[in-house]
């Protein structure tokens, strides 16, 4: 412990000599139970839910099989607040310590972190406790049954918010302005000054009653917050705590190959220069490294998956080399992964770290579909488009208070999974307590209609 | 900087919310198990197993459904290694081959097991259905006698000896003959130890005494002639079970007996019973013999609650038929209730009742304790069951 701290310390002020940037860290030693729940809740405190429970299983399964080794946690505020796993090697939480501080680092300059963090407030893991509690409350109110309710639809919907829109959003305005009139042509003008013609008075131009919502609207969690019919406070009150929540996992979410990577490079370096650390040590920190920075199990010789630390750490130790460290500060500050992998990752080194795009058709059968670089890319980023979630918009509140969501087919590509878009329709409903349908396409691309 | 240990923070080793959640998943899986009880049920012989009686259900994860893509024919991913386009990564598995691979999902999926108190389950639908318990028969209380502990007497065999009540009554005595020394004037030894005499000692003593009688058999009879199809029987099986299930609850021994019958009628074990079939007419006054001849030798209706249940088709050899109700009348007089279900599907036309239900109803128009139901689909097994238990509990006041 002593000598962890004192490890920490002077790799800190080291990375400070470096020029790493970011708000203090708060280090804590955690046992593995806490470790795992944070990987289930994603974090320390949160709201109560069943389906949390089984991701805690298979959390559970997975660990007991090695298949998952929680190493740390950090969460992005002012003062960030890391979580060390107690159970690991000094070494292995030296090089922990050092990659923290990268994360750190990232969380104070990248644009997106920086936006949330103006939005929502420095503590997202206080303002999640403080979520959890006061849901309690509402459980002792209304009985766990209506709140799981409310939270079955709400975390249902949980990817469902305007990743480029506000945290705190305003309702529609309610009126809107009347289109002009057409200009006036000089055959309408002549017109108009014949004899009798003067009766005709110009139509009036002035507010009429805006259409709810006046365009699609993708934050759905804030729509149904706002507009559901007969929704109490309290359940509003969880729709934008499940929003808030959301709007600080995006940034994690969309920045991971970038930030794992990022965090990757500077424990490394920190670590390389790192004089007082014991040669000993500083072996295992390593091996640690390349346990974690590796791109296939050992003993394999392909992944059906990115490793994002392995391919963010080669990406970064790439722009470094070839731009030069400030060079490389810009692009953590400017980028997501969208930008980050269509900029950055280019067919040298695809090539090198032996990337391709795979395709699996029924029966199983998996090969190599292609080498291209632009197809690679979309690949690594097809699961992240839109928060990972399909596009799917409220587009129409009948005056029966009956809500129309419509899911936009054409640009996912093809129709959403019916059985469970039925079973979040019957989620929604019980809250909406109106009418509910969903329009996607099936299969054969017909228009479906779903309704709860 | 500094690094905090757990043990200053304390507060999450209190309790773990990642349990309490999947406690609350279970809950909800078992709620979820309730609502498909009855079919669960039916598929196996739950009936005389003996020991633990409970029921394991295996069951899959709830899921938390979100929106998403329905699969693409061809799913794409990026992956990393050695591999030129056309390389085969994975081959294909055969149709119906090599299933123990494991699956391709990656995480693969996770079974468990919720393991129900067969006891508990009757619980809920007892609940569920607001039945009244049953009451044992009247006539039944009055002849079963047992002994038990009422007073003491000065006579009895050395192992009923109370010692405390002879101690007792030797104090006694003894304060009153140092009363009367006393009064004479004459001294006693304080410290005199208290001798025993054949007049203090006391006997527990032994009363015979009437109880209520805690036994009741059920006899089951099936039948099992060629036009009773697989439905019918599972229907029939089904009301069994749980007509079983009601009495148990009420009775501290319950004892069953298997009969089916075509033209002939057989006494089965259980297991055996809902497999019997044969293709011959049917005789109904067959088994209502048997019924009766097991209940003259082995569950004397004085001594037992006996319960009698049919399940038939309706249909009945026409030249049984007086037969038939002769048996019948005489089952129905000396047990404790009589219920006969009439399977078959609500589709068949019926211009009028079978031989049996006509029999049936004539008997319980007569003032016998006679339930009759129609079974035709999943339902009419929760309203025969009603319907049981409610005209049992009335006619048992």
């Amino acid at each position: 412990m002593t000598e962890l701290q004192d490890y920490a310390e002077r790799i800190e002020s080291l990375a400070r000599r470096l020029g790493l940037d970011y708000y203090n860290v708060d280090f804590e030693l955690a046992p593995a139970s806490l470790m795992t729940e944070i990987a289930v809740y994603g974090l320390p405190v949160r709201m109560p839910h069943w389906s949390f429970g089984v991701r805690y299983i298979h959390q559970l399964v997975r660990q007991s099989m090695g298949h998952s080794k929680i190493f740390e946690v950090m969460f992005p505020g002012d003062p960030c607040r890391a979580f060390l796993m107690d159970g690991n090697s000094t070494a292995e939480n030296a090089l922990v310590t050092a990659h923290v501080l990268g994360h750190a680092d990232f969380a104070k300059n990248n644009q997106l972190f920086a936006r949330f963090h103006a939005m929502a407030g420095a503590n997202i893991v206080e303002t999640a406790a403080a979520h959890a509690h006061r849901i309690q409350l509402s459980i002792e109110a209304h009985g766990v049954e209506r709140v799981e309710g409310v939270l079955d639809a709400a975390l249902a919907l949980e990817s469902h918010i305007d990743v480029a829109g506000e945290l705190h959003r305003a309702r529609y305005s309610e009126f809107v302005q009347e289109k002009r009139p057409p200009t006036e042509t000089g055959f309408q003008a002549r017109f108009r000054q014949l004899p009798g013609a003067e009766e005709q008075a110009a139509p009036k131009s002035g507010q009429v009653r805006a259409p709810v919502p006046p365009h699609s609207e993708y934050d759905l969690l804030w729509f149904i917050a706002n507009y559901a019919p007969e929704l109490e406070q309290w359940e509003r009150d969880i729709f934008l705590m499940v929003r808030s929540e959301s709007f600080y996992f995006y940034p994690v979410f969309a920045c991971q190959i970038m930030n794992e990577g990022w965090a990757s490079y500077w424990h490394a370096r920190l670590l390389r220069e790192a004089d007082f650390l014991p040669q000993p040590l500083y072996l295992s920190a390593i091996k640690a490294h390349s346990d974690v920075v590796r791109p296939f199990a050992s003993g394999q010789e392909t992944a059906l998956a990115i490793n994002p630390y392995h391919l963010g750490f080669t990406m970064w130790e790439r722009i470094v080399e070839k731009h030069g460290i400030e060079r490389a500060r810009e692009v953590r500050r400017d980028e997501d992964d969208f930008g980050f992998i269509r900029n950055w990752l280019d067919e040298d080194l695809a090539r090198e770290a032996g990337l391709f795009v795979y395709e699996a058709r029924p029966g199983d059968e998996i090969r190599v579909a292609t080498k291209d670089i632009s197809a690679i890319r979309e690949a690594i980023l097809a699961p992240k488009f839109n928060f990972g979630a399909p596009r799917v918009a409220a587009v129409e509140l009948k005056h029966d208070g009956s809500l129309t969501l419509a899911h936009d087919h054409a640009s996912d590509g093809r129709g959403l999974d019916v059985t469970r878009a039925k079973r979040v329709l019957d989620y929604v409903h019980r809250v909406w307590r109106r009418p509910v349908r969903l329009t996607t396409v099936n299969e054969k691309n017909e228009a479906v209609e779903l309704a709860a | 900087m500094t690094i905090r240990l757990a043990a200053e923070t304390p507060w999450y080793d209190l309790f773990s919310r990642g349990a309490r959640d999947w406690l609350r998943h279970n809950e909800k899986v078992r709620d979820a198990v309730k609502e498909t009880l009855p079919e669960l049920l039916a598929g196996s012989d739950l009936m005389t197993r003996p020991g633990n009686r409970t029921v394991a259900v295996p069951v899959k994860f709830l899921e938390h459904s979100r929106l998403r893509l329905a699969d693409a024919n061809v799913q794409q991913g990026a992956g990393q290694g050695r591999g030129e386009p056309g390389d085969v990564l994975q081959p294909g598995r055969e149709e119906g081959g090599e299933q123990g691979q494991a699956g391709g999902t990656g995480e693969g999926e996770i079974r468990f097991v919720v393991e129900l108190k067969v006891d508990e389950i009757v619980d809920w639908l007892w609940e569920e259905l607001k039945l009244p318990e049953l009451k044992p028969k009247r006539t039944a209380t009055m002849d079963q006698a047992e002994y038990i502990r009422e007073g003491w007497d000065k006579r009895g065999a050395r192992s009923r000896l109370d010692r405390r009540r002879t101690m007792k009554e030797a104090v006694k005595r003894h304060a009153i003959q140092s009363n009367i020394a006393a009064g004479n004037g004459t001294d006693t030894l304080e410290a005199e130890p208290i001798s025993l005499v054949n007049d203090d000692l006391r006997f527990r003593q032994l009363v015979k005494r009437p109880s209520p009688a805690t036994s009741a058999a059920v006899i089951f009879a099936l039948d099992v002639s060629g036009s009773m199809d697989e439905a019918q029987r599972r229907l029939a099986k089904q009301f069994f079970f749980f007509a079983l299930q009601g009495i148990r609850r009420q009775y501290a021994k319950v004892e069953t007996v298997f009969l089916a019958h075509a033209a002939q009628a057989w006494e089965f074990d259980e297991s055996q019973f809902f497999q019997a079939s044969s293709s011959g007419g049917t005789v109904t006054s067959s088994v209502a013999r048997l019924a009766l001849e097991v209940m003259t030798t082995r569950y004397e209706p004085s001594r037992y609650n006996v319960y009698f249940f049919y399940a038939s088709d309706g249909e009945n050899a026409a030249e049984d038929r007086d037969e038939a109700r002769g048996t019948l009348a005489e089952i129905a007089r000396q047990v404790n209730y009589t219920g006969y279900c009439e399977t078959g599907g609500v589709a068949t036309f019926r211009p009028r009742d079978t031989q049996l239900a006509e029999i049936f109803t004539e008997l319980k128009g007569s003032g016998l304790a006679v339930g009759t139901s129609h079974l035709a689909s999943q339902d009419d097994v929760w309203n025969a069951i009603r319907a049981f238990f409610t005209e049992q509990a009335a006619s048992g006041d």
